[in-house]
């Protein structure tokens, strides 16, 4: 059963095709990584998952409801969480408060959303800086910051947009285990990931875009022997 | 705790100050405590929300008209009046909000809506001859012995107590909001509009209820402005430099703070009051004095405590992050 199907989404830019009747599926409890080089339409599929931007044709639908062209706080609120490939931390607000104010989505009353936040902290390790200001952390916290604020709203999806982006290879491997850890919980995570070490380590399912359209589908094993993958990543006639 | 025993011995001070001072000590004391209101009001825009605006004597403005008009041409009293005062500024708040935030319109663009809608609604008073047009609009004057709460016609305690009653029900009021899920929304919208929308808040809506409170909590310092003053002119209570002194109580005392706001009107206003009277005394006569002087204290809380004076003195006091 796919709590997120993709069907023939489309969307040009001033003409520029970015995204081209591209499909797939989220299935409930997966771990889906959408991969390509760079202009492939990987961050266009997200933002219209997030709701940033409408689809010219194609629709997505997440739990049996067309969720295209809603706006983010309705995407958030119908049960898909996002982190930004560029964090954007509340700075000036306290690492629980900016959990808090995820957290308020699910509970709007505040002692009860302070105590959601609190064990959402403590899941992520980040329970002993919960008074720090954000804009103290450092980079592998504030990661894990945008995260824990995300699952505050009590998502069904998380969406991560190169969550590992930035990240040194221990850094890296701390927060697949963080992930993996949430997806066995139930969590379905459909991630944007440029840094192969996390996706090899972490997607069950793997979907390839090349200038917006699907070129390849399938375990990450298998994607990566594809010949069509390998053209698209290191050109023609490449040997492995 | 210790903020609450530095509030309560404020409270105790302020109640008790008519005691103690005379009437000219009072009037200062009522103007500080109008400007400390004022302050609050704007900072749950600017300071919560992160809206600015340098527009808000345009609910000064309104607010003192709509009581004004319906007590001298109607008869109809001020704790009636405040509640079209407050409809007429949330109305016109929200259309300005409307406008601004389903366009897209922040930051400095906003900022200069606001300065707009204050600007046209001055000129277009002066043209509005039932309300005196730019001859001033003028309430009849009772002596100053009587004590009339009603009407709010009485002598200086009075207003004395009108306005920190006011001040005092802004500062609760702005406590209890600010630890109220519309804090925590604000907060966010404030630090980051994009990242605030992710994690489902509507921004839109939310923003616009910042307008709103903001609108109609200045209004009431506009109902009070003109049964205090008893005279309104459009260039008088329009003009910029209303909304300008407004905000630079919250900007010298701190940005978003309960305190700032407070500590920022009374440096001010007191500060620039013994000045007057020291230029004065000395029988110089420097016109616009307290205008420089406000510059310069903008100047150094710029540069030495950007965040206004409130947090580092609380730092000080031991009162945690100054909130």
């Amino acid at each position: 059963m796919a709590l997120l199907a993709v069907r023939a989404l489309s969307k040009s830019f001033r003409g520029l095709r970015a995204v081209s009747g591209a499909s797939f599926d989220v299935s409930e409890g997966g771990l889906m990584a959408l991969i390509g080089p760079n202009g492939a339409g990987k961050t266009t599929i997200f933002n219209m998952a997030a709701g940033v931007y409408a689809p010219d044709e194609g629709e997505i639908v997440f739990a049996g409801r067309r969720i295209d062209g809603l706006r983010p706080h309705q995407i958030c609120a119908a049960g898909i969480g996002r982190t930004f490939q560029i964090v954007k931390p509340f700075a000036g607000l306290s690492v629980l408060d900016n959990v808090i104010v995820g957290a308020l989505q699910r509970e709007p009353r505040v002692p009860r959303a302070r105590a959601l936040a609190l064990g959402i902290l403590e899941k992520l390790d980040l329970a002993a800086k919960q008074d720090l200001p954000a804009s103290s952390l450092t980079l592998p916290d504030r990661k894990r910051l945008e995260v824990a604020r995300a699952l505050a709203t009590g998502p069904r999806l998380l969406l991560l947009d190169e969550a590992m982006a930035g990240l040194r290879p221990t850094e890296c491997d701390q927060l697949v285990a963080v992930f993996r850890e949430l997806n066995r919980g139930g969590l379905t995570i459909l991630l944007i990931e440029h840094v192969m070490r996390a996706v090899m380590a972490l997607a069950r399912q793997v979907v390839v875009l090349h200038h917006g359209e699907v070129i390849a589908r399938g375990a990450p094993a298998e994607v990566v022997r594809d010949p069509a993958v390998l053209e698209c990543y290191l050109g023609e006639d490449a040997e492995v | 705790m210790r903020a609450g025993a530095l509030l309560a011995v404020l409270a105790a001070a302020l109640v008790a100050l008519p005691l103690a001072a005379n009437s000219y000590f009072l009037s200062v004391a009522t103007l500080v405590l109008y400007f400390a209101y004022t302050g609050q009001a704007w900072n749950v825009m600017m300071g919560f929300a992160g809206q600015l605006s340098l527009g808000h004597s345009l609910y000064v403005g309104l607010g003192a008209y709509a009581a004004a008009a319906l007590f001298t041409k109607f008869g109809v009293g001020p704790w009636a009046g405040m509640w079209l005062a407050m409809a007429l500024c949330v109305a016109a708040g929200v259309a300005i909000g409307l406008l601004a935030f389903r366009f897209g319109i922040s930051g400095v663009y906003f900022a200069l809506l606001t300065i707009a809608f204050a600007e046209f609604t001055r000129i277009g008073f002066d043209h509005i001859g039932w309300l005196g047009g730019p001859g001033g609009l003028f309430l009849k004057i009772e002596g100053r012995k009587t004590f009339d709460l009603a009407n709010l016609r009485g002598g200086q305690t009075m207003f004395y107590y009108v306005m920190l009653a006011l001040a005092a029900g802004a500062f609760a009021l702005c406590a209890w909001l600010l630890r109220s899920r519309a804090g925590y929304y604000w907060r966010a919208i404030r630090e980051d509009e994009e990242a605030a929308r992710a994690l489902g808040i509507n921004t839109f809506r939310w923003k616009l209820l910042a307008v709103a409170i903001s609108a109609a909590m200045t209004s009431l310092a506009g109902v009070f402005f003109a049964f205090y003053y008893n005279n309104l002119f459009p260039e008088q209570i329009f003009h910029i430099s209303q909304s300008i002194e407004i905000i630079l109580g919250p900007i010298v005392g701190g940005i978003g703070t309960l305190f700032g706001p407070i500590l920022g009107a009374a440096m001010l206003t007191a500060l620039a009051d013994a000045l007057n009277n020291l230029v004065a005394a000395m029988g110089w006569d420097i016109p616009g004095v307290k205008q420089v002087f406000y510059g310069v204290i903008l100047l150094l809380v710029v540069v030495f405590v950007p965040n206004g004076i409130w947090p580092p003195l609380a730092k000080r006091l031991g009162l945690g992050r100054g909130s």
